[in-house]
């Protein structure tokens, strides 16, 4: 194993109470604290302890997204990845055209592995992943809970609705991580330091010959459907009684 | 006139429930014809109950040595064969169809909506965001085929009592020979599939340990209900990682859902908010599981969770 592309959104935090806006037209996102999404934090970190066990891999931290989008990256850097490349763009990218701009980048980075997470926490979309094998002709394995790599294969644990699973396949391969793969370290100060002096390159949809598509429009966005405040039983045998009541014993 | 094709999800002798709230999604588009398509080795059992499904105008048989398991490497190409001449792909939000279906909509380089959980025509669709925080409503090109994910707990099931015809099929696609299936291993049991049971018992860290978890199957198998927990109990060790209930594990609609020793994080109540009623159980009164909770009870869930089994 040489090479491994890790790919990085920049999302709002997983702290942040998403507020939808009054009018209807989105999410409030104005200073709003963003991050790395953190199922792509697991898998940057898997990728660091690849290489942290002795192979001799260079990892490239990738995202795409506005000029901000170089903090996410700089924070990949300083957790270890050697260094990154951002697609800048302000166009809203669906996961069709992620897919398509992370298989430019990977034809010509001709890396032994992808990682990324299973899915965003903003679009929760869960399909980059996946597109992205099928346009590279290569095999994928989702929500993995273990990767083991050896004589160019690897085993990944899946965790699927009825347990887990474990298949094998060739490199070079897509990996999408699930939570339970592993803890990502944190960042120590003399990281962020040296993060700075690393390569960070910026390219463009354009100069990989990308088209962002528009095959999906959000039209309007609400807050969800409240539950009707509930009622208080002082006891075991009251709650027996109002759930016969509501039929459901 | 649209043409939906539902991936039918099974294990090889039963129908997932999954697939009926398929077709629930896809009847909401008006006048669709609805084909659930199988992929297996022999799928002639699975067949006849996807035909019994109301709504159901055809079900493709697609029968194969390579499909003896669900890898989407190996379906999606064979559902690309198939799916020339349909407007809309549709597979469950499983594990099973959210590993398969962007596969395929990349093969046909359409788009995918994920998670649909309201349909308002065609082409127009709502979904969650954010972890269920927000709601949006999508409006897909028309003129591609579309695919998505159905979000199983926004559904009811379909009914009984279609008749639809049954086809075999075949189709000329090579398969890949870089991904291989090697096994599965499930803490399953006897008790109901916890992501489509009517009844669920769910446990969390305050049940204290894996032993003390006995008494809420206990009480479930009194019920007929599945047994979940919160990712707390799950990351404490007390209960199974299938088990866990909630954004980062299962997304659920049961009729009933009994939260015990659950305080309620943001990020389970995400996995919950579908349930009919919700009951919480808890001996901390400001608990955040009270304010989403029908009904509640506040005390020791060691004396109640007993007296509850004994009374019902």
């Amino acid at each position: 194993m040489q090479k491994i592309l890790v790919c990085i959104k920049r999302v709002v935090d997983y702290n942040v109470r998403v507020r939808v806006k009054p009018d209807g037209s989105g999410v409030m996102l104005d200073g709003v604290k963003m991050s790395v999404n953190p199922f792509d934090e697991i898998a940057l970190e898997e990728a660091l302890r690849i290489k942290e066990r002795g192979a001799n891999v260079e990892v490239v931290a990738v995202s795409i997204g506005v000029a901000d989008t170089q903090q996410q990256l700089r924070t990949a850097l300083a957790m270890g990845a050697d260094r990154a490349v951002l697609v800048q763009t302000d166009a809203p990218i669906e996961p069709l055209t992620a897919a398509q701009t992370f298989l430019a980048l990977a034809k010509k980075e001709k890396p032994d592995l992808i990682l990324l997470g299973k899915q965003a926490i903003d679009d929760d979309a869960n399909q980059t992943g996946q597109m992205l094998a099928a346009l590279w002709e290569r095999p994928q394995a989702t929500y993995a809970s273990k990767v083991e790599i050896a004589d160019g294969k690897l085993t990944v644990t899946r965790e699927v609705d009825a347990g887990l699973e474990t298949i094998e396949v060739d490199l070079p391969a897509v990996v999408t991580v699930d939570l339970r793969l592993n803890e990502p370290r944190y960042v120590k100060l003399p990281d962020i330091m040296k993060a700075k002096k690393k390569p960070l390159d910026v390219s463009s949809l354009d100069a990989l010959g990308i088209v962002a598509s528009t095959y999906l429009k959000t039209v309007k966005t609400e807050p969800p459907a409240q539950r009707q405040k509930g009622i208080m039983v002082k006891d075991v045998s009251e709650l027996v009684d109002v759930l016969k009541k509501k039929g459901l014993l | 006139m649209s043409k939906v094709l539902i991936i039918g999800e099974h294990d090889g002798k039963t129908l997932n429930p999954a697939t009926l709230k398929c077709v629930t999604c896809a009847s909401g588009i008006s006048g669709a014809e609805i084909t659930i398509l199988l992929l297996g080795v022999d799928t002639a059992a699975v067949a006849a109950q996807a035909a019994a499904v109301a709504g159901v105008h055809k079900v493709l048989r697609l029968d194969r040595a390579e499909n003896a398991h669900p890898l989407a490497a190996m379906f999606a190409p064979q559902i690309v064969a198939v799916a020339a001449g349909y407007s809309h792909v549709f597979g469950p939000s499983t594990s099973f169809g959210k590993d398969l279906t962007p596969r395929v909509a990349a093969l046909l380089g359409v788009p995918q909506v994920s998670d649909l959980m309201a349909v308002e025509s065609a082409h127009r669709f709502r979904r969650p965001i954010y972890a269920g925080n927000a709601i949006i409503t999508v409006e897909a090109d028309p003129s591609r085929t579309l695919v998505a994910t159905v979000r199983v707990a926004s559904f009811e099931a379909a009914a009984q009592g279609g008749a639809a015809t049954i086809e075999t099929t075949a189709v000329d696609v090579a398969l890949p020979a870089h991904t291989r299936y090697l096994g599965a291993k499930s803490g399953s049991t006897d008790r109901p599939d916890l992501q489509t049971a009517n009844k669920v018992v769910s446990g969390g860290r305050a049940l204290g340990s894996a032993e003390n978890f006995k008494i809420l199957f206990s009480l479930a198998d009194k019920l007929g209900a599945a047994v979940g927990a919160s990712r707390a109990a799950v990351d404490a060790g007390y209960a199974a990682n299938e088990m866990q209930v909630g954004q980062t594990g299962k997304i659920i609609s049961p009729e009933i859902y009994i939260a015990i020793g659950i305080s309620g994080a943001i990020q389970h109540l995400t996995g919950i908010k579908d349930a009919r009623t919700i009951v919480a159980i808890n001996k901390d009164g400001e608990a955040p599981i009270f304010e989403v909770a029908d009904i509640g009870l506040v005390g020791d869930l060691f004396q109640i969770v007993p007296e509850l089994e004994r009374l019902i």
